[in-house]
């Protein structure tokens, strides 16, 4: 076992020459992933295993006045079948009240409807049955009665007077007075810096514009899936594809009202999630049936179900106004927004009001946030949220004032733009930042000089998300041959098993392939919070260097013990041991004092659990080249170029593919990617043929510049990287296409259809 | 004295609206008596969802923090991501 003396100790890594971090190593699990072998939630079986299907509201606000299962508990082969009334319910004030504020009871309503249907493709019952195929006929034998009631599609109808109330117990927070009704205006928040007033009226140019975007979907490519099942004393295991298995198990047995004990959750290889699967629907739907069945139950979404019924972000609409003085000193940015928060509360549109100006020293600032439910999904999280929607409109913004000022747009951020010690528009000062280092690496690339042709246009945006650090475990395990293992709680989503193994390696002196990092089960290593937030490489790393430096302090303990010296006689150096007061001890390798463990104390081991603090803010500049074809209103992508402060790059290959994977992402939520529903609130586009998302066809390769300012609060100096990546290429792709056609492009996506009715000025 | 600034929705309902207040804390924890003391029930307010920021580091799980006699300590809304 390893000793405490260094857990929790921050380890000053700085100004040194690493050996192993900073190469692109191949990653553990990619052959595995490349030739089809590796298990995604999908792909769990387990032995007299059934198959379960669900049955959904086709309504998008409905009262449900009677569920009759009786046709399909009679089918041949049904298992089992449940409804709201088979779960626990759970109170109205019951939220988890952590780091976040979370709704036990809407997340339970929202996983399986009690009393009425919020949106189309809500939950209303599910069945189990010997096959996929029985499961299926036996849903469409339920038979549920509905009242139907009007539904609120949007924000704006959502807020009219005398418009349909979801909720009776929905009352605006953070308004005063406090109002005595309910209504579909859930939350008012509020952020100001200085004096906005004051400040407009130093401005000698203002630009005021109001932008709106859709209801978009993270995309992920792999649909929802689990399998449950329950021993006959109650133990429950899960094996399921999320960002996070002890999220899983924490919502799991609170909405099936079972001690976390009692409750084991696997993680499966995960599809894509970008936030969206930091939520849970099936599960505990599989574990009541898999309780009545006696049988572990499989449950696997259909894509239609996966668009109508999981996490999209909110649609919006965002007015922003900018001043600034004739030198192009901005001196006041007024906001606000209203986000679209889905069937219940909570939308991202706080998060919204704290970054859109985050990339600017703005000394008067006013953002306001309106969160609206309608009947629509529950928005869940979408990479960065609600900073991608903030910043179109606040990036469009800056593009429209740099063209009343006569200024270069990237000269004009340069002016502006937020360095260590400027005050956030949240109100705390930044530490060191690369901000301003992004808009220099923009400048002096290759894009940015290209001549454009005729329908060409050029836009350039910027972006900001925090990035979060949290509570995070490692355990490293030294085998009897040397070997390594690193046990971590969080699941692989873009290359972090590479990254762990990466930063073992440096710290224990090994070759990065003696180590096989593992992504364990809820009961094989301690907490850790989810795969989120841009967290894993900066706390869980941060763990796995704690660990592996605990781990090596067992070395040396061990060293000591064999050659009879004193520890401090005993220093690491190149992943061997090595006597510095004698030269009579040859150097013992990490394999010399593994084989000698038995004798020395036993297994050798390092372990950390921490919850981290110093994430380091995350700053990126993207420019994107158009040209659109004035005819048919499709816009192509030329060129691409993502650049952004990264800290430290553990692993640059897939540091660079959460540039190329945001950039993409944000390119399809500007030109394709909305909801389209019907009047009466029925999702129209449920699949990926009507929801279009890019393409590689569709696409230019995406260059990529790593800007590397370290941050203090990691000893390698790593930065979270996933999210800040889609906070700017709405804007950078919509401004490139307003200057592609001369009209400024305010409204989201730009489809051929809303293009040309741009460019034809309907 | 530190600077501490609530969030304008606390403010509203616990500070007659007045965000910015100083007190003399050396920690966190000490800081949450004295708010507590001073504007009764604003401790329950601040334990749900709220962060603290003290200068340039914010803790999302604050506790025992050290707070300096010119620290500025905000407080805002945990940050989640996706």
């Amino acid at each position: 076992m390893g000793n405490e003396e260094n857990v929790g100790k921050i380890i000053d890594y700085s100004g040194r020459q690493f050996k192993q971090i900073g190469t692109r190593v191949v990653r553990p699990d990619g052959v595995e992933k490349v030739t089809g072998k590796a298990n995604f939630g999908a792909d769990f079986k387990a032995n007299g295993m059934i198959y379960a299907r669900t049955v959904r509201s086709p309504h998008a606000h409905a009262k449900i006045k009677k569920i009759n299962v009786d046709k399909a508990l009679k089918l041949k082969g049904v298992k089992a079948v449940v409804t709201g009334a088979d779960f626990p319910e759970i109170d109205v004030n019951d939220k988890a009240v952590g780091e976040v504020v979370v709704s036990y009871y809407d997340m339970a309503h929202n996983t399986i409807a009690r009393d009425k249907v919020y949106y189309d493709g809500h939950v209303v019952a599910a069945v189990a049955a010997t096959s996929a195929d029985i499961a299926e006929q036996a849903a469409r034998l339920i038979e549920v009665e509905y009242e139907v009631l009007k539904p609120v599609m949007t924000a704006e109808a959502a807020l009219k007077k005398n418009a349909p109330v979801l909720h009776k117990h929905l009352f605006t927070q953070g308004v005063e007075p406090k109002p005595d009704k309910p209504s579909n205006l859930a939350a008012r928040s509020q952020f100001k810096l200085g004096d906005i007033e004051a400040g407009f009226g130093q401005a000698d140019v203002v630009v005021e514009r109001t932008y709106t975007t859709q209801t978009v979907h993270q995309g992920y490519i792999e649909p929802h899936a689990c399998v449950a099942s329950i021993t006959a004393d109650g133990m429950v295991n899960v094996w399921c594809s999320s960002q996070g298995q002890f999220m899983v198990r924490a919502y799991v047995a609170k909405i099936c009202g079972i001690e976390i004990s009692k409750v084991k959750v696997t993680p499966a290889e995960i599809g894509g999630g970008f936030g969206g699967k930091t939520v849970i629907y099936l599960e505990p739907l599989a574990v009541a049936l898999a309780k009545k069945a006696g049988r572990p139950v499989k449950m696997v979404m259909t894509r239609d179900e996966v668009l109508r019924a999981t996490g999209p972000t909110s649609g919006g609409s965002a007015r922003v106004k900018l001043g600034a003085k004739r030198d192009g000193t901005i001196v006041a940015g007024d906001m606000e927004l209203t986000y679209e928060a889905g069937a219940y509360p909570g939308s991202p549109v706080m998060l919204g009001c704290m970054t859109g100006f985050a990339p600017y020293d703005i000394k008067n600032i006013n953002a306001v946030g309106w969160d609206v439910v309608v009947n629509r999904p529950k928005a869940a999280a979408y990479r960065a949220p609600g900073a991608p929607v903030a910043a179109f409109a606040v990036e469009s913004a800056v593009d429209e004032l740099a063209e009343q000022l006569g200024m270069d747009p990237l000269e004009l951020r340069l002016k502006n733009a937020a360095v260590e010690g400027t005050q956030a528009p949240y109100g705390v000062k930044f530490g060191p930042i690369g901000y301003k280092e992004t808009l220099e690496a923009a400048k002096n690339s290759p894009q940015w000089k290209a001549p454009l042709g005729p329908n060409q246009g050029r836009g350039i945006a910027s972006g900001f998300w925090f990035n979060i650090g949290g509570t995070s475990s490692a355990e490293v395990m030294v085998n009897e041959d040397g070997t390594v293992i690193v046990a971590t709680g969080n699941p692989d989503i873009g290359g972090s098993r590479a990254s762990m193994a990466l930063m073992a390696a440096e710290v224990l002196g090994i070759p990065y392939e003696r180590i096989k990092p593992l992504v364990a089960d809820t009961e094989s290593v301690p907490y850790s919070m989810l795969t989120g937030g841009s967290r894993v490489t900066f706390a869980t790393g941060k763990a796995v260097i704690e660990a592996a430096q605990d781990a090596v302090n067992d070395l040396r303990r061990r060293a000591a013990k064999i050659w009879d010296v004193d520890l401090e006689q005993v220093e690491w150096q190149d992943g061997q041991a090595v006597c510095i007061e004698s030269d009579k001890h040859k150097p013992l390798t990490i394999a010399n004092i593994a084989a000698k463990a038995d004798k020395t104390g036993g297994a050798i081991s390092g372990k950390a659990n921490i919850n981290a603090t110093g994430a380091g803010p995350g700053f990126g500049t993207h420019i994107c080249d158009v040209e659109v074809d004035p005819e048919t209103g499709h816009v192509t992508v030329l060129r691409y170029t993502a650049i952004q402060d990264v800290g430290k790059a553990i692993h640059p290959s897939y540091v660079e593919g959460q540039l190329q994977g945001g950039a993409v992402q944000g390119i399809g939520w500007a030109l394709n990617e909305e909801y389209v529903y019907s009047d009466d609130g029925r999702l129209l586009n449920t699949g990926f043929l009507d929801y279009r998302i890019p393409v590689a066809s569709d696409l230019p390769m995406i260059d990529t510049v790593l800007v590397e300012v370290p941050n203090p609060g990691h000893p390698f100096g790593v930065r979270g990287v996933g999210e800040t990546p889609i906070v700017p290429p709405l804007a950078a792709v919509a401004n490139a296409v307003s200057h592609a056609i001369g009209k400024r492009c305010a409204d989201l996506p730009l489809s051929p259809v809303r293009l040309l009715s741009i460019i034809d000025g309907k | 004295m530190a600077k501490v600034v609530l969030p304008l929705e606390v403010a509203r309902t616990f500070a007659a609206g007045e965000t910015e207040h100083e007190f003399a804390a050396r920690d966190v924890r000490e800081l949450m008596r004295q708010l507590e003391q001073r504007f009764p029930g604003i401790r329950a307010r601040l334990e749900r969802g709220i962060a603290v920021a003290i200068d340039t580091e914010i803790y999302q799980d604050w506790f025992v923090e050290p707070i300096g006699p010119d620290s500025e300590v905000r407080f805002l809304p945990a940050i989640e991501g996706g």
